[in-house]
């Protein structure tokens, strides 16, 4: 399959996390032994200026087939809709011109990112560049190519949602439909592949005992459990960061801070400071997905009256006080 | 005879560029370098929460993530007067220079090295193994540098969580303690990287390579050495690469890892033509000219008052404008910034004699970025074993209801400056002046052209070239990073 990769108005994140997948002899070498042929990627491919707007003008008049069109960036409309505060360079046309064009040609879209899924960090604030999401404009359904848009196969766009993404959820979307195993019904409602966000950060979180008590951490860096007062949004955020972990063995609450679910649209204005956590009567507003009010406050408050010493001094340094008592005999 | 060239977009460079030529006489008489996209970070900073930009600044670049936030980490601190415990500065500089060693090794094997395989060398004697080792996107040397890169930022995995876009930095410190087994992991992940750079990289002790003291010293250790370093000095000196790309010869450096007046590599401003000792960087001489940006306003200012409205509509009424970046100037100089700025600040000999002789250059800054790598990670491997685990990595921010505060890191590629202003507990304004702000600036309202389009004039072009190779070295020799560039 051919790959052509466009870079859009983003901060190339996706690109140096994708460099950095797990592969005995690198990312390029990978896709090509599974079939993957990289056509053009601004970052990386050899061909400059007239060269690679032949190629790009090849490719959006059809003369050169394409099979998968990744984006990665969100695309200015502005301002005014004129879609001049990106220019591909050289080429005198706005982004958003090419974007369509290529889209309109290949046979499969990805959305490599949130901001090209959503808008993403480019639409916050006042979203002065009219930033937006290849088929979302942050929840609504819409964006550049509009809510019908389907790609050559039939399949809306991919939103490999992530800021940045991890670059397992690109290069196994990639396998999967080289594979030709990746069909509508992988898709979840934000049309992210499901193999991903069908699962919580919380899931697999360093964390778990912290949180199960509600022993949390008081400042950065405490060992605690960041929902009650850091803003972490783990619980609710649809992502397997703490079961696939990051550059080996990270991730950001593995790092001490919080998740700000980076994957969903709109995460750039949560409404507030990213590290806290708003509360009403002392009470998170974001409870953990699934979990009803009532029950989450009375566990909490059970489970908070019946924090083990270890657990609610440990919360509160930067590394471990209190050891786990050793039992007399074995485990049972 | 004269003609205009437009190149772009340039690949193997991060983020959009679009450069113009006029040729005359078979060389660039002059060039306008345009950046053409606008992403309006500092208007998004405005009225938020001021550690809200830990978040949002990262997000400038995926590549230079860890120095953005850095900057807002220190200029925070500066606004608050805070000061961060010995650990959280040792956790702070490891976590920056893995990030800055890790981007000129990506510059180095996947931006910069590909245009010497093109087909257009294939005459010269080291063409066929120069393509083998080096063809964009599928060379062999990327099937060993790539795996000892991702395995390389397992140091960020430790000590940020993640890269890019981390929130591990903090005005206080870092959000993560080391356990006293992380610290000798954390060792391991660094000899195994030292071992792929004294291997495949040097082919020598990375000490005896940061020793390297003069340019006879440099041939000499080169001659007959099978590395990618001496493949490359081999190339520069076959093809004059000493000999392209100088721009204004004035050097600023902001100071890099270690604080205050402490750094492992000096703070300052150094000039070839005195070719004396750097003078202090003084930030009040900075300042953003807008004359030839499609922005609105028309004074210079100082960062830590100025202002970012793009030009909505009428862009014809601006017709002097060519790119979204602003044109930084440092006493009214136009200032070269980047690892062979940092080093002849900091008075590395063999840079030093290397600009006393050539002036900046392709070589020259590439030359630099390797030897950086070199200084850079034995000084790694210092900071780890000087970790004291058990004591604390962050002291807590407390948030000033009106302060202005600076920032002032070194990136991969350079200088990096972040000016805030807090206002009622909100950011009241925030500045960015980013490497590549500095580097591809454009003309100021003298007409002064910036670094890039100084380095580019009087390179040759042939008759029938749209795109020539000597330019396009040049550009990349610069490391240039559009994204952060265009904020």
């Amino acid at each position: 399959m051919k790959l052509l990769w466009l870079q859009a108005s983003g901060c190339g994140g996706c690109t140096q996390s994708l460099l950095g997948a797990e592969s005995r002899a690198g990312v390029f070498a990978q896709l090509a032994a599974s079939g993957i042929e990289l056509l053009f990627h601004p970052g990386v491919s050899e061909v400059s200026s007239e060269d690679a707007l032949a190629l790009l003008g090849d490719a959006a008049d059809g003369r050169q087939p394409i099979d998968i069109l990744c984006v990665e960036g969100a695309l200015l409309r502005g301002p005014n809709g004129s879609g001049r505060f990106h220019l591909l360079a050289g080429s005198g046309r706005p982004m958003i011109d090419w974007v369509r064009a290529l889209a309109a040609r290949a046979r499969y879209v990805i959305a490599v990112g949130t901001c090209t899924a959503y808008g993403g960090i480019n639409a916050a604030g006042d979203n002065v560049t009219e930033a937006c999401g290849l088929q979302f404009d942050g929840a609504e359904r819409g964006g550049l190519l509009g809510e019908d848009f389907r790609a050559g196969a039939g399949l809306p766009v991919i939103n490999v949602a992530g800021c940045p993404t991890h670059p397992g959820w690109i290069v196994d979307t990639l396998l999967l439909l080289e594979q030709g195993r990746f069909t509508a019904a992988d898709l979840d409602a934000w049309q992210r592949p499901r193999f991903y966000t069908e699962q919580l950060v919380h899931h697999g979180c360093p964390k778990n005992e912290f949180y199960e008590y509600k022993a949390s951490a008081q400042k950065l860096s405490d060992l605690g459990c960041l929902m009650e007062n850091m803003g972490c949004k783990g619980t609710q955020a649809h992502a397997d960061c703490n079961l696939r972990t990051w550059n080996g063995v990270g991730s950001c609450i593995r790092g001490g801070f919080a998740c700000i679910s980076c994957t969903e649209p709109g995460f750039e204005e949560p409404g507030h400071p990213f590290m806290e956590t708003p509360k009403v009567a002392g009470i998170p507003i974001g409870l953990p997905s699934d979990m009803p009010k009532a029950w989450f406050v009375a566990l909490a408050a059970l489970s908070k009256s019946a924090t083990p010493k270890r657990v609610r001094e440990n919360s509160r340094s930067d590394h471990p006080v209190v050891a786990p008592a050793l039992k007399k005999s074995s485990p049972k | 005879m004269s003609r205009r060239l437009v190149l772009g977009p340039f690949n193997r460079v991060e983020g959009d560029l679009e450069v113009t030529l006029d040729v005359a006489d078979g060389r660039v008489a002059s060039a306008q370098v345009s950046s053409s996209l606008y992403r309006g970070f500092e208007q998004i900073l405005l009225a938020k929460h001021p550690l809200d930009a830990l978040v949002i600044v990262p997000r400038i670049c995926g590549i230079c993530s860890v120095s953005q936030s850095a900057a807002a980490a220190a200029a925070l601190a500066d606004a608050s007067g805070l000061a961060m415990p010995p650990n959280g500065r040792l956790a702070q500089d490891l976590i920056l220079a893995c990030e800055n060693v890790a981007d000129h090794l990506t510059h180095f094997y996947l931006s910069f090295m590909p245009d010497f395989a093109r087909e257009a060398y294939c005459g010269r004697n080291w063409h066929a193994a120069v393509e083998s080792r080096f063809k964009a996107s599928v060379g062999d040397a990327l099937k060993e540098m790539l795996p000892a890169r991702a395995d390389f930022l397992r140091v960020l995995g430790y000590l940020a969580g993640k890269w890019p876009h981390s929130l591990a930095l903090q005005p206080g410190g870092t959000t993560r303690a080391l356990t006293p087994t992380e610290v000798v992991r954390l060792l391991a992940v660094l000899r195994e990287f030292r071992a792929f750079l004294e291997t495949t990289l040097f082919g020598d002790a990375l000490e005896n390579v940061a020793a390297l003291a003069d340019p006879a010293a440099l041939a000499a250790w080169a001659d007959g050495r099978r590395s990618d370093f001496a493949r490359f000095l081999q190339i520069a000196d076959d093809l004059g690469l000493a000999g392209i790309g100088r721009a204004s010869d004035v050097f600023l450096s902001h100071g890099a890892y270690g604080s205050g007046d402490r750094h492992l590599f000096a703070r300052g401003v150094w000039c070839a033509e005195s070719a004396t000792l750097p003078a202090p960087f003084e930030p009040s001489q900075v300042y953003e000219d807008v004359a030839h940006a499609w922005l609105q306003g028309s004074t210079a200012q100082h960062p830590l008052h100025g202002e970012t409205r793009p030009l909505l509509g009428e862009f014809s009424e601006k017709p002097a404008a060519y790119s979204w970046c602003k044109a930084p100037r440092y006493g009214g100089r136009v200032v070269e910034t980047g690892a062979l700025a940092r080093q002849l600040v900091a008075g590395h000999p063999l840079l030093r004699a290397l600009v006393a002789a050539d002036g900046a250059s392709v070589k020259a800054r590439v030359v630099a970025r390797l030897l950086e790598i070199a200084c850079v990670v034995p000084a790694m491997e210092s900071w780890v074993c000087a970790f004291v685990p058990g004591d604390p990595f962050c002291q807590q921010w407390q948030l000033p209801d009106a302060a202005s505060g600076v920032g002032l890191v070194e990136a991969a590629r350079g200088a990096l400056g972040h000016w805030l202003r807090i206002e009622h507990g909100k950011i009241a304004s925030y500045q960015i002046i980013a490497p590549t702000t500095w580097n591809f600036s454009p003309r100021d309202a003298a007409g002064v052209p910036g670094a890039l389009e100084q380095a580019l004039v009087g390179l040759p072009v042939g008759e029938s070239e749209s795109a020539p190779l000597s330019v396009q070295h040049v550009v990349r020799s610069f490391d240039p990073c559009m994204v952060c560039t265009v904020h």
